[in-house]
């Protein structure tokens, strides 16, 4: 918390939850686990979310998905462009959270930057990556035929662990941009951000279950990411103790997309380019007679 | 209603056989490995048999690869792969695909009969349908291999190696024309298994390939059953896998290939709605509904094998289907006439017998046609089921035959909720005069797949493949070629 030497005011901590169907509860399970700043003192408890908390999250992300999916291109842009407005806003206490995370201060600054900015660079991609990757088919027979990309549907995404807020918002962006909804894991590490960016999801107008952030042990929960019947795709970030087989293996059971997104550096201009849009799209091909 | 569409075939014509020749087709008695340019005995010695579904009579003996010969042929793709196929400019490398497609073309009628002779589809389907589109794969993807650079806006495609590829009975040949095409033209080489029912078009090929003077090693094509397969998916020197086939071998290859480099498509199973609202043109719908469950006696992935039908129109699309299953003719495959072919396969036969007794025992009403079948082959006359609710496995499962499972619904939602509600989403069908009906249908269905006022309609240039479990990828048009090549960011 804040330097207790500066002031005789006792600042107000805040309390870390999770944010599911566009609510804040605490974890269902009671479990938390502590996060520490550089002195050893306690920053946080945040919550050790469980299964139970992730399954409640994806029926939250399901019942989101008919909606946002069918919600207009344009609209879709303006809403991430206002998910950037609301982090330029707060942007001291993002880099308030880093920092005390222990990373440097010029690299907090930087990195709050960098994601504000991705955001408005996915902001711009909503009513545009259609247009890159769908097709008119010239057939053969006497038949009008198109493909159009459409949202994959629920995704569920392990986000980085070095990157608590940048590499989390590179891995959201793409996902809701292109109408789907998501289940996100933050930083076991570094969660304070993942949290605090609720907050700013909260209040950018994006739909309650469009995005849903847990926190908790990635050990325990990955399996559970990977083997639900009703997540369509799958993206994660670490590759740790061989973790990226066992997500593979288990996201088997129902064909689930598996995208791995392992060793990148998020502050990359590599993580800008709209093929992280279609990693998580489907194409649709559709044929209507024409006449001769 | 009943009986006034019915077309009267009371007058005692019959139809005259229309047998399609088949004596200029060359089979030999036994068929090896195809591996480096030419056909080899298989390590192990042993050989099977392939036989005609529509006689029970072998037609040819072919080789079952073992592990090591898999390996053999991995190797010469990895030889070729590494020399003459990577060294070679992509215009020539288009050249090659473009003599296979041309030699296709001139071949086409003995690849059609050998294909009826072997898979029991009827010969107005490999004639008019597989073979012809097979060649137009080649002859699409053959333009695309000096092209790639234009498909895919800021990134470096680059082959990704070797591809192991493994195909079905359905359409055999078309299958081999949809996974090897791409791939060569995306500058891979390839390991090809056909589906051991079907291999004979498979090594048709091979040959042709040999006499289209391509690099050996290019296209090597292995046969055998399921743990040729196998050792192709386990091979540690594949660079990918493209599969066609069942959700639950699919499901094992995902398993199988989790912690590996290999990048992989699946085209899995379906269970596809067509539903037809009452405002459709009736007629044609019906003609829709037969083409989309009994084209390729139903051995057909994106097969229409449920009728969603709205309530009002629901006793006369019925009744109109069931006249018109009477004309269908199921017999012979290599009559010009035939409508409804063999089953391919002892097995494939003795399955969709196991789900005309679950239908019945789940409680729905069988119907099926009163017309002859042959004495000897397998053969499944068309059949209907009406009664059924949303969770009977028939409605749920994936029977692969003439089988057709109808429901009726009222609303649009309805319709919607009860076309979405299987674990598949390869294809659909609507039917509706009403043009914002059909952009509203068509969003709604989650598959890959729509057919509007039409159905079971392919073309090379029209990418497919399933949402959810029906598998992960597209196959055909620009969309395919991703998944042949190694997408890096243009620097």
């Amino acid at each position: 918390m804040s330097p207790k030497a500066a002031s005789k005011r006792v600042p107000v901590a805040k309390t870390y939850k999770i944010y599911i169907g566009g609510k804040f509860p605490r974890t269902e399970s009671g479990r938390y686990y502590t996060v520490t700043d550089k002195s050893g003192d306690v920053m946080a408890n945040i919550c050790q979310g469980s299964r139970k908390d992730f399954r409640e999250a994806v029926v939250a992300a399901r019942a989101a998905v008919p909606g946002w999916s069918s919600t207009s291109a344009y609209l879709r842009g303006q809403i991430l462009y206002r998910i950037g407005e609301m982090l330029e806003g707060r942007r001291a206490q993002f880099i308030a959270e880093l920092t005390s995370q222990g990373v440097a201060s010029a690299a907090a600054e930087a990195e709050v930057s960098a994601t504000i900015d991705r955001l408005i660079y996915y902001a711009g991609w909503a009513d545009k990556y259609q247009q890159v990757f769908s097709s008119v088919n010239p057939v053969s027979s006497s038949h009008f035929n198109f493909s159009v990309l459409e949202a994959t549907g629920v995704v569920a995404i392990l986000a980085p662990e070095q990157s608590g807020l940048l590499g989390l918002i590179s891995n959201i962006a793409p996902a809701i941009v292109g109408g789907n909804t998501c289940v996100v894991l933050g930083s076991e590490s570094l969660p304070l951000c993942a949290i605090s960016f609720a907050e700013v999801l909260e209040s950018s107008d994006v739909p309650a279950g469009v995005v849903n952030i847990l926190t908790g042990f990635k050990e325990e929960l990955r399996e559970h990411f990977a083997s639900h019947m009703d997540v369509n795709a799958i993206v994660y970030c670490d590759d740790e103790q061989n973790s990226g087989a066992e997500i593979q293996q288990a996201s088997a059971i129902n064909i689930k997309r598996v995208i791995s997104r392992v060793d990148r550096r998020w502050d990359d201009a590599e993580n800008d380019n709209p093929y992280l849009i279609s990693d998580t799209q489907e194409t649709k091909t559709t044929w209507h007679p024409i006449g001769r | 209603m009943s009986g006034q569409s019915k077309l009267s075939f009371d007058g005692g014509w019959e139809y005259a056989p229309a047998p399609q020749d088949i004596s200029h087709i060359q089979l030999e008695k036994k068929y090896g490995l195809f591996i480096d340019g030419d056909f080899v005995a298989p390590e192990s010695g042993n050989y099977f048999e392939t036989i005609n579904p529509a006689t029970e009579k072998p037609l040819a003996k072919v080789a079952a690869a073992n592990g090591a010969d898999v390996d053999k042929a991995v190797r010469a793709a990895r030889k070729a792969f590494d020399g003459p196929w990577s060294k070679m400019s992509a215009a020539d490398r288009g050249k090659y695909i473009y003599r296979i497609a041309r030699m296709l073309q001139e071949r086409s009628r003995e690849f059609a009969v050998i294909e009826s002779l072997d898979g029991g589809k009827p010969i107005r389907e490999s004639r008019d349908i597989d073979i012809p589109l097979s060649a137009a794969h080649f002859f699409y993807y053959a333009g695309w291999a000096d092209k790639l650079q234009y498909a895919f806006p800021g990134r470096e495609a680059q082959a990704l190696g070797v591809a192991g590829q493994i195909i079905p009975w359905n359409f055999p040949l078309l299958m081999a024309a949809w996974k090897i095409a791409p791939a060569l033209a995306c500058g891979n080489t390839v390991v090809l298994k056909p589906a051991e029912t079907t291999p004979l078009t498979a090594l048709k090929l091979a040959e042709l390939v040999r006499d289209a003077d391509l690099p050996p090693g290019v296209v090597n094509i292995v046969t055998g059953a399921g743990d040729t397969g196998t050792a192709l998916v386990e091979h540690d020197d594949v660079n990918k896998i493209a599969f066609t086939g069942s959700t639950a071998v699919g499901r094992l290859i995902q398993q199988r290939l989790a912690g590996t480099a290999k990048k992989y498509t699946l085209e899995l199973g379906g269970k596809a709605a067509n539903i037809i609202f009452a405002d459709a043109a009736i007629d044609q719908a019906v003609e829709g509904i037969v083409n989309g469950i009994f084209f390729n006696q139903g051995h057909v992935c994106c097969a229409g094998s449920r009728l969603l039908v709205q309530e009002a129109v629901a006793d006369e699309v019925i009744q109109k289907l069931k006249d018109r299953m009477e004309t269908l003719i199921v017999g012979d495959p290599l009559d010009k006439n035939t409508d409804i072919g063999a089953i391919n396969s002892a097995a494939q036969h003795k399955r969709i017998d196991e789900y005309l007794k679950l239908g019945q025992e789940e409680g729905a009403e069988m119907y099926q046609s009163s017309r002859p079948v042959p004495a000897s082959g397998y053969w499944c006359r068309p059949t209907l089921f009406t009664g059924v609710s949303q969770s009977n496995r028939i409605v749920q499962e994936e029977i692969f035959g003439p089988v057709l499972a109808i429901q009726t619904f009222r609303t649009m939602e309805e319709g919607v909720t009860k076309a979405n509600n299987t674990p598949y989403g390869l294809s659909g069908g609507i039917w509706t005069d009403k043009g914002a009906k059909i952009f509203k249908m068509t969003r709604a269905i989650r598959a890959g797949v729509i057919w509007a006022n039409t159905f079971n309609k392919f073309d090379p240039t029209s990418p497919f493949g399933g949402y959810k479990e029906s598998g992960v990828g597209r196959e055909g048009g620009l969309h395919g070629l991703s998944a042949y090549l190694s997408l890096e960011p243009r620097r």
